[in-house]
């Protein structure tokens, strides 16, 4: 596929440090494993050992293999990096599938608690945020660094920067999923929502979300474009800003650095502060920057229209970069959190409203001129009606962060309901969007195996979602208000028991809403792998693989 | 954004940027009036909040906000008025005996409805929201009671508990007959049949009734009482009702006698104060087996 040069074949120092630094973690994980004081933290080094292991056999096999480095361009179009990408979008099918099902039995086993088997590995506190990291982080994760890697390719027009680091970022990425979630199973938590992984994964974390951040921006750097794409700039603030949220957060002190226990270094009200200023910059930067990223390639891509406005997006940009990271206080009202800080949150939050729809309306009116589109195309009406919900959702939360309001949603399944708006209508349609657009075009297909699955998937989970977020506003709602509810007297209506009793037919319904998205999930699943496999050719572009370039204007 | 061109796109009659990635242009659309104008608003709205109510930090404290707000002075409110609206009853009703209580009926609905809350935070979660109970844990709603029915003796359980921590707590237990080695295996299931006899129940084929007199007589009768009829200073229960804290069955009864039964109800007293264990007691009675 290349020219063989005649000069001599080099190790990179990529792959020559890469090999001593792994060979070295080898040995380091066979040290940790015989000293290690609990099994969990055993088994995940003796994973990291044989890692390792693998990843030298394969750099190795990899430079005996090859002849020059993959060049940057073939006939004067970029080479593009497909490879890394690929893996992610397979990935991230397969842990959105693996997470929709624990959040499905959890959503039952809140419904009928015998579905907790009385096993400590299958518990509702330990499934839950297996649930959680699986959904935003490992299937939300990977449809962001495969479509990260995709767009800032093409909107930039050049090939991916580094050789092996892209792959670091990708499997290294799905390494640290696979320590999470085992630990979770195994319980092994921080105990700080959203950010349970233990001090040695956060760690491997930094790492590779460091090389993430270098390999985008490298990119950027060598661009052959003179000005960089909106969705870069929403990606860029997504990398960034999840490293520093990362690092701000997750400060702790092992007990030992041979077992798993740590103690974070934030204690009481301050510790609280951090954690919702990490907890809801995650949904901010990661769940909504970089989604926005992804609405802003993909929709103007699909749709065949250009951005609807130029200067809404960096107003609304630079609007939502300043004021989403204020909002965290919120989630803290009514606590003993300063009154002044809960007022700088709440306001921060009704602030942060307009920016919000500034991308929504982006979105929404990219469509003027093909709006007929919406009839034809399932896959353009998935990604618009995730706009939709990404509009609601943005609404719901300021109304939400307003403290009258949260004095009576606050602790209820409203919050559960509003989550799951902005995850299953926004997150979740937005991506699977971009994953029915990615694969035809990473593996040079001509179409989808079938757009009359689209059609059911999309039914199938719309009508899931409804379900879901009625279910648990009509309870969220009834919650707060028997929580509240005073008899003439002078004492509680209710006990806090049967508001719990109260729950259960809409634990139900929202159990068989989590059910269907399963299900248009599945569908999605066969229909990519359907696709992959029988799909036809894209046809001149096998001659260089990697280059389906549209013409240049 | 000089060195390109801009497009006339005819679907919206607007230009575009000049810029195009990987095909994508962008439309110089300005700003949408009413999204410009509500975001001044929300602006506007947060400064004219900012002023009335605590908001930024200072050196060496915060901006108060004009009309002193504080919302721990708030929930000092709110506790305030609810004591208004109990008009200090809860404080009569926990100095008033529990006989006068029943008699009064205004002091009666107080502790009801106070019961009735401090019971499904507390209790329902061994005896059930409508104190059914379940296995192990007593039904309140019937005339059987292990430790006693009348208010006194209600008050005292929930006060002290049953073979709780507690050093007023009700002792008394049943004994593992079969595992500690006072009864043989075959005599056991005797004495289980003659058990399930005392309420009427049907007894196995070719089971002994005088040797299971017997036997009850010598092991069971000292705490259950000769006509098994039970004894609510040891907590040993009535075996003649019909009513089951563990199963009827000749499987469970067996088990009962084999491995003996010490339910543990804690003591509440310290976690509740006394005019609400008060409240409670009135409500637990008032179910419908109160004697």
């Amino acid at each position: 596929m290349t020219k063989q040069t005649d000069s001599v074949k080099w190790m990179t120092i990529g792959e020559s440090g890469l090999t001593v630094i792994l060979a070295a973690t080898v040995f380091l994980s066979i040290i940790a494993a015989a000293k290690a004081e609990d099994a969990a933290y055993a088994f995940h080094v003796t994973l990291a050992g044989f890692a390792s292991l693998a990843s030298v056999f394969v750099i190795l096999n990899r430079y005996f293999e090859r002849g020059a480095l993959p060049p940057q361009e073939i006939d004067g179009r970029p080479n593009y990096n497909f490879g890394p990408i690929k893996f992610a979008a397979v990935a991230s099918v397969f842990w959105g599938i693996a997470g929709f099902t624990v959040g499905l039995l959890i959503a039952m086993q809140l419904a009928w608690p015998d579905l907790n088997f009385n096993l400590p590995w299958t518990s509702f506190g330990r499934l839950r945020p297996l649930h959680t990291s699986a959904v935003v982080f490992a299937f939300g994760g990977n449809v962001l660094i495969a479509t990260s890697f995709f767009v800032v390719q093409k909107t930039c027009r050049t090939r991916l920067a580094g050789d092996l680091a892209p792959w670091f970022v990708v499997l290294g990425y799905n390494f640290f999923i696979v320590i999470a979630g085992t630990g979770y199973l195994l319980g092994v938590t921080q105990s700080k929502e959203y950010a349970e992984p233990e001090w040695y994964a956060d760690l491997w974390l930094t790492i590779v979300w460091v090389t993430y951040l270098l390999v985008f921006l490298m990119t950027l750097v060598k661009r052959k474009e003179p000005h960089i794409f909106v969705a870069n700039w929403f990606y860029l603030a997504f990398i960034i800003t999840i490293a520093v949220l990362h690092l701000g957060n997750n400060p702790a002190l092992p007990v030992s650095v041979f077992g798993s226990k740590s103690y974070v270094a934030w204690a009481g009200v301050q510790d609280a502060m951090f954690q919702w200023w990490y907890g809801h910059n995650a949904v901010g930067f990661f769940l909504t920057a970089g989604f926005l990223a992804i609405m802003y390639y993909f929709i103007p891509k699909r749709a065949e229209r250009p951005v609807y406005s130029y200067r809404l997006s960096i107003v609304h940009f630079w609007a939502i970069i300043f004021l989403y990271i204020w909002a965290g206080p919120h989630h803290l009202h009514y606590s003993a959190l300063p009154d002044w800080t809960q007022t700088l949150g709440m306001t921060f939050s009704i602030m942060l409203w307009m920016p919000s729809w500034g991308g929504m309306i982006n979105g929404l009116m990219t469509l003027s001129g093909a709006w007929d589109k919406l009839r034809t195309d399932p896959v353009l009406r998935m990604l618009v009606v995730s706009v939709a919900f990404y509009g609601m959702a943005t609404f719901e939360g300021p109304l939400m962060s307003i403290k009258v309001v949260n004095s009576l949603s606050h602790y209820t399944d409203w919050t559960i309901g509003h989550v799951h708006s902005g995850a299953l209508g926004w997150v979740g349609f937005v991506s699977f969007g971009a994953l029915y657009c990615l694969v035809p075009w990473l593996w040079n297909r001509k179409q989808l195996y079938s757009l009359k699955l689209v059609e059911w998937h999309f039914w199938i989970a719309t009508l899931g979602i409804v379900l879901y977020i009625s279910a648990m506003w009509v309870s969220g709602i009834l919650q707060g208000l028997m929580w509240r509810a005073y008899t003439s007297l002078g004492f509680l209506e209710y006990s806090f028991i049967e508001s719990v009793e109260a729950m259960h037919p809409f634990y139900i319904i929202r159990a068989a809403g989590g059910g269907l998205f399963l299900i248009g999930a599945l569908i999605m699943a066969w229909n990519l792998w359907m696709t992959v496999r029988v799909g036809e050719a894209e046809e001149g572009a096998l001659s260089s693989p990697g280059a389906t370039l549209q013409p240049a204007e | 954004m000089s060195d390109h061109e801009g497009e006339f796109d005819k679907a919206t009659g607007k230009t575009t940027t000049g810029h195009s990635w990987d095909g994508i242009k962008e439309l110089n659309t300005p700003l949408p009036r009413w999204w410009v104008m509500t975001f001044y608003l929300t602006i506007v709205w947060a400064i004219g909040y900012w002023v009335v109510y605590p908001s930024w930090p200072l050196v060496q404290s915060y901006a108060t906000g004009v009309i002193g707000y504080s919302s721990r002075a708030d929930v000092a409110v709110d506790l305030a008025n609810l004591e208004k609206i109990r008009g200090g009853k809860m404080a009569v009703l926990g100095a008033a005996p529990l006989a006068e209580i029943e008699k009064d009926p205004a002091l009666l609905a107080l502790g009801r409805a106070r019961g009735r809350v401090v019971f499904g935070d507390n209790c329902a979660p061994c005896h059930g929201t409508g104190a059914a109970g379940a296995k192990g844990f007593p039904n309140l709603n019937d005339d059987d009671w292990l430790w006693g029915g009348t208010l006194e003796q209600i008050e005292k359980t929930i006060q002290f508990g049953a073979r709780s921590a507690h050093a007023e707590s009700h002792e008394g237990s049943m004994l593992a007959f079969g595992r500690d080695g006072m009864l043989k295996k075959p005599e056991i299931e005797t004495v289980a049949n003659y058990v399930r006899s005392l309420s009427g129940l049907p007894t196995a084929k070719g089971y002994d009734a005088n040797a299971g007199q017997k036997l009850f007589a010598d092991n069971c009768a000292s705490c259950h009482g000769d006509a098994g009829k039970g004894n609510p200073d040891m907590g040993a229960p009535n075996l003649t009702d019909n009513i089951w804290l563990y199963g009827s069955d000749e499987a469970t009864i067996v088990e009962t006698i084999t491995n003996g039964r010490n339910g543990v109800m804690p003591a509440w007293i310290g976690r509740l104060d006394p005019a609400t264990i008060k409240a409670l007691t009135i409500y637990v009675h008032s179910l419908g087996g109160g004697q």
